[in-house]
């Protein structure tokens, strides 16, 4: 036993451990069935969390879960901030999408946020009193585009010509967005010294995107939904969204069939920036009305996680983006309510994400059991 | 996917059908009580910033003292400064709160939008300037005189100082001390100025540096500020920022400092010398009962040494100068009966001269335009027009080492 040779000491360890064999599914799992691991995902997270909860706070689980719900959708206007919200972080998603297919890492969203609600606050702040809403909309919501594409293009330039690192360059853009939106933060502030700028033309109302249908967050929520169509359409069914899947399967075979790699990366993160960038518009104009270095609430990059888990459909991402959101509000709801510290939910919505995204992993692979090796020992 | 939404949306609807059966109390007409009223409290962080934990400890107790039930005030914690608080205002409007406190300064623009489109419900903002411009009956700013609890903490803080002079460990030319700032905004203007004056009373030789960090909460920011200006030559150090930052840096140094918000003496007990704090139990009670007693509330409510609102907090009788407790009764009465003023123009000049007028932007606008008077009869009226500070001066022998927040 112990001259035993080390390869195979090593050899009979390796199989004893690994009882199961993986296979990746080639052609992928029929649709209802990959729905239906996820759903069995969300309802084991949703077990484990109500043990979790029990044995810690010692509350009944149905009473944190109606909670949660209550949180989400218990009055009108619950809802329209859920939908609000979502809106947002489906738009951020959207805009991430493109580069993400193309297997560029735009993790560069913050940033590119941020100078969107740059652009279109420094709009409302210096022509508000000169130009009538019919001009000053318009102006905004271009400047705003035209600064997330050019947050956008910086990196993509660099990437296409030098091959310098996307995800390093854009997560540092977001840094350079950040310290731009203090600087004019103190060059905007009132009153004076408070480091703050509230609520942008707040009598005037110059600048503010219309209530549409006496709804407040209406507006935000069809242009968002009109989007994802649009986004939709672009990557499945256009020459565009067909050259971003071929670089992103392989660049080599991109150059081959004739696609210009460097404008198709070039173009697209000008779009990804842009997009980022109505989401920062659709919140300064449309909501917040004010600038704050913490405004994007970290949808830059949830956007990310939202995006992957959905596969890059802009479809399933409506229903990622609501899991998100209406964890995130359920979460607030619970603090609240149960006078339970805000790590508490924070706690439940990191159980269900593991689920959810851990799940991933069952509906790409094929988990089998080894036969002939296992016995032997 | 289809058929999940669809579930989802009913079970929506549900859920809204009952949520929607419990509310609906407390109409317009009827009277209330203690039984009856419904409170909301929005706060920008949780229990880990030691500034909202000042206001949810207040909270707390009122609601207890009064006797309103526990299903009847909601404590709302990270309450971010956008249209959030907007939001958050509103839902508690629907579940049918009568008054709403917000705790931080950036919710104030978003408390009056709330405010407008609620006229039935009482909105009222601590921290806030813009109550006595907006003219509206239902929203309202409280704040206190804090400088005076400041300038308390700056004699403890002189005496310590005066002590170390009498030991020979420097001149009192060398007295040189430091002061961490969040932004160069009035409220930390003239909370350093009151601080500085009160070391000025004990050592008139001192001097003092201030730097600000650009955030109200950034331990890691604030620890370095101190550190700088330990390096510096400050012999001592306040601060105006709500971390435990500047203290933490203060006790590796071994360098006597005062606190705000709440002691600090557990984390250092060996240079922790006093600590000054807003209490916010007198204007909770006071204005949650003018709502019971259906009575106007005032547009700015200044809580003062003697309503009890401005406190000074555990003095460290291990670090701090002997006698300090009795002097501080001393000064504190001198205040309260007004033989005393922190911003006596006397005791202070600007760029070499004393002041006998001044105007400060008490309307707060764009522009910053000064408006109104602040200098009666020799004193700087701070708290008199509005109850949010507006000592703005830069008074010689504070030296601002950065004013780029």
């Amino acid at each position: 036993m112990n001259n035993e040779p080390v390869a195979a000491k090593k050899k009979r360890s390796f199989t004893i451990r690994n009882p199961f064999m993986l296979t990746k599914r080639t052609e992928g799992m029929a649709g209802y069935k990959s729905w239906g691991i996820r759903l069995i995902a969300l309802l084991l997270a949703i077990v484990v969390c109500g043990l979790i909860t029990l044995l810690i706070t010692g509350l009944n689980p149905f009473d944190v879960y109606s909670t949660m719900f209550r949180g989400n959708f218990g009055t009108a206007r619950k809802t329209w901030v859920v939908l609000k919200d979502m809106a947002i972080l489906l738009c951020v998603s959207l805009a991430v999408t493109p580069a993400f297919k193309m297997r560029f890492w735009n993790i560069g969203g913050e940033g590119q946020i941020l100078v969107g609600a740059l652009a279109t606050s420094a709009c409302m702040i210096l022509l508000g009193d000169k130009l009538p809403a019919a001009l000053l909309i318009p102006i905004m919501f271009i400047a705003a585009l035209a600064a997330g594409a050019i947050w956008g293009i910086i990196p993509a330039f660099f990437k296409a010509y030098w091959r310098t690192n996307e995800t390093l360059f854009t997560l540092m853009m977001n840094y350079v967005a950040l310290q731009l939106v203090s600087f004019f933060i103190i060059v905007w502030e009132v009153p004076k010294g408070a480091g703050q700028i509230g609520i942008i033309n707040q009598s005037s109302m110059a600048g503010w995107l219309p209530w549409v249908g006496g709804q407040q967050y209406l507006l935000n929520v069809i242009i968002v939904a009109v989007l994802t169509a649009l986004v939709y359409v672009y990557l499945k069914y256009t020459k565009h969204g067909y050259e971003i899947s071929v670089v992103g399967e392989s660049e080599r075979t991109a150059k081959y069939i004739g696609i210009k790699v460097p404008k198709v990366l070039i173009r697209t993160m000008a779009l990804s920036g842009a997009l980022c960038a109505l989401a920062g518009f659709l919140k300064v104009a449309g909501t917040d009305h004010t600038l704050t270095t913490t405004i994007t609430e970290g949808y830059g990059f949830t956007a990310v996680m939202v995006s992957w888990m959905a596969n890059f459909n802009p479809i399933a991402m409506i229903f990622t983006t609501f899991i998100i959101v209406f964890l995130d509000k359920g979460a607030g709801e619970i603090a609240s309510i149960f006078r339970l510290n805000q790590s508490f939910s924070e706690i439940l919505t990191g159980i269900i994400l593991f689920f959810i995204i851990g799940c991933e992993f069952f509906i790409r692979y094929k988990i089998s059991l080894r036969h002939s090796e296992t016995k032997e020992a | 996917m289809k058929k999940l939404l669809a579930l989802l949306l009913a079970l929506s609807m549900v859920f809204a059908l009952v949520a929607c059966g419990g509310g609906g109390e407390s109409e317009e007409g009827e009277t209330l009580d203690a039984g009856t009223i419904k409170v909301g409290f929005i706060c920008l962080h949780d229990e880990n910033s030691t500034y909202d934990l000042n206001f949810i400890n207040a909270a707390r107790e009122v609601v207890e003292a009064l006797g309103i039930p526990e299903e009847n005030y909601i404590i709302r914690p990270n309450v971010p400064e956008g249209q959030e608080c907007y939001d958050v205002a509103c839902e508690m409007v629907d579940e049918g709160c009568d008054i709403i406190f917000a705790n931080s300064f950036g919710h104030e623009d978003f408390m009056i939008q709330a405010a407008r489109e609620n006229p039935s419900v009482q909105f009222c903002h601590a921290t806030g300037t813009k109550a006595h411009t907006e003219g509206l009956a239902n929203y309202h700013n409280a704040f206190a005189s804090i400088y005076e609890g400041r300038f308390l903490y700056g004699v403890a803080a002189g005496m310590k100082l005066q002590e170390m002079i009498d030991a020979g460990q420097f001149t009192a030319e060398e007295a040189k001390i430091g002061y961490v700032g969040a932004y160069t905004y009035a409220e930390v203007i003239s909370g350093y100025t009151a601080f500085y004056l009160g070391v000025k009373s004990v050592v008139p030789t001192v001097t003092m540096e201030v730097t600000f960090t650009g955030s109200w909460y950034d331990e890691a920011m604030e620890k370095e500020a101190a550190n700088n200006l330990i390096a510096n030559g400050c012999k001592l150090i306040g601060q105006h920022a709500d971390s435990m930052g500047a203290p933490t840096a203060c006790e590796e140094a071994g360098i006597p400092n005062v606190s705000y918000n709440g002691s600090t003496k557990s984390a250092c007990p060996n240079t922790y010398i006093l600590s000054t704090r807003i209490n916010w139990v007198p204007y909770y009670t006071y204005a949650i009962n003018c709502v019971i007693n259906g009575e106007a509330i005032d547009a700015d409510w200044t809580g003062t040494l003697e309503n009890g609102a401005v406190e000074i907090v555990d003095l460290n009788e291990a670090v701090a100068a002997e006698g300090t407790a009795a002097k501080l009764e001393e000064i504190r009465a001198a205040l309260l009966d007004g033989s005393l003023n922190v911003f006596d123009t006397s005791t202070f000049t600007v760029g070499g001269e004393t002041l006998s007028s001044y105007m400060a932007d008490v309307d707060t606008d764009a522009a910053y335009t000064p408006d109104t008077e602040a200098i009666e009869n020799g004193v700087f009226m701070e708290s008199k027009h509005r109850s949010a500070p507006y000592f703005d001066l830069q008074i010689d022998g504070i030296t601002l080492l950065d004013t780029s927040f």
